[in-house]
């Protein structure tokens, strides 16, 4: 998908909500959520030639595959909050906003446990 | 496909609110409200199950299982 095609979409959906949210608000939310959805699923089939490409240069580099894996799990998670967290705060709903990135930071940080019991291992090992 | 689903909350969202305004003008606030809802919840099931696609899309290619 270009990104002409992504900039008219986004423009004519700012006007259209621009109109509606004078006397419908909630359909203007409902529609600025559609096309983020939209936008996304436009642009997450390059994403995905991207991490093909992340994963052979991993191989490449004999890097354990496993730890990427928990690097895309984060990016995925940090996204899907983002993406919530974004749509409350222009609801107003601030407060559900920031829970939602409190939950995504610790479900992060429960992904990232292996990694830093790994590193703690080295240094254990490193010292005499 | 994608833009054609965008279009179609839009000129629902635009079709509920004249409607919506025309009930009232006329005194008829419940029907007013009844289609307001109605309107509200045929673009929920438009957008949840774009939601849905989205969220199954992003666990198969940042592999969240």
């Amino acid at each position: 998908m270009e990104i002409w095609q992504i900039v008219g979409l986004a423009l004519i959906v700012t006007i259209i909500g621009v109109l509606l949210r004078q006397f419908r608000p909630e359909i203007a939310l409902q529609l600025t959520i559609l096309t983020a959805v939209m936008i996304f699923l436009l642009v997450l089939g390059k994403v995905k030639v991207i991490i093909e490409l992340l994963q052979s240069l991993a191989d490449q580099a004999n890097i354990n595959s496993y730890y990427l894996l928990i690097v895309l799990k984060i990016v995925g998670i940090s996204y899907l909050a983002e993406f919530g967290a974004q749509i409350c705060r222009d609801a107003g709903e601030g407060a559900l906003a920031t829970k939602v990135e409190l939950a995504a930071k610790i479900s992060v940080l429960v992904l990232a446990i292996p990694i830093i019991a790994a590193i703690m291992e080295s240094l254990i090992r490193l010292m005499p | 496909m994608s833009f054609n689903l965008v279009l179609t909350v839009a000129g629902i969202g635009i079709l509920v609110g004249i409607l919506a305004m025309l009930l009232n003008e006329s005194g008829r606030k419940e029907m007013a409200q009844a289609v307001t809802i109605a309107g509200v919840v045929v673009v929920l099931y438009i957008v949840v199950q774009s939601m849905s696609q989205l969220f199954d899309l992003v666990k198969s290619v940042f592999q969240l299982y």
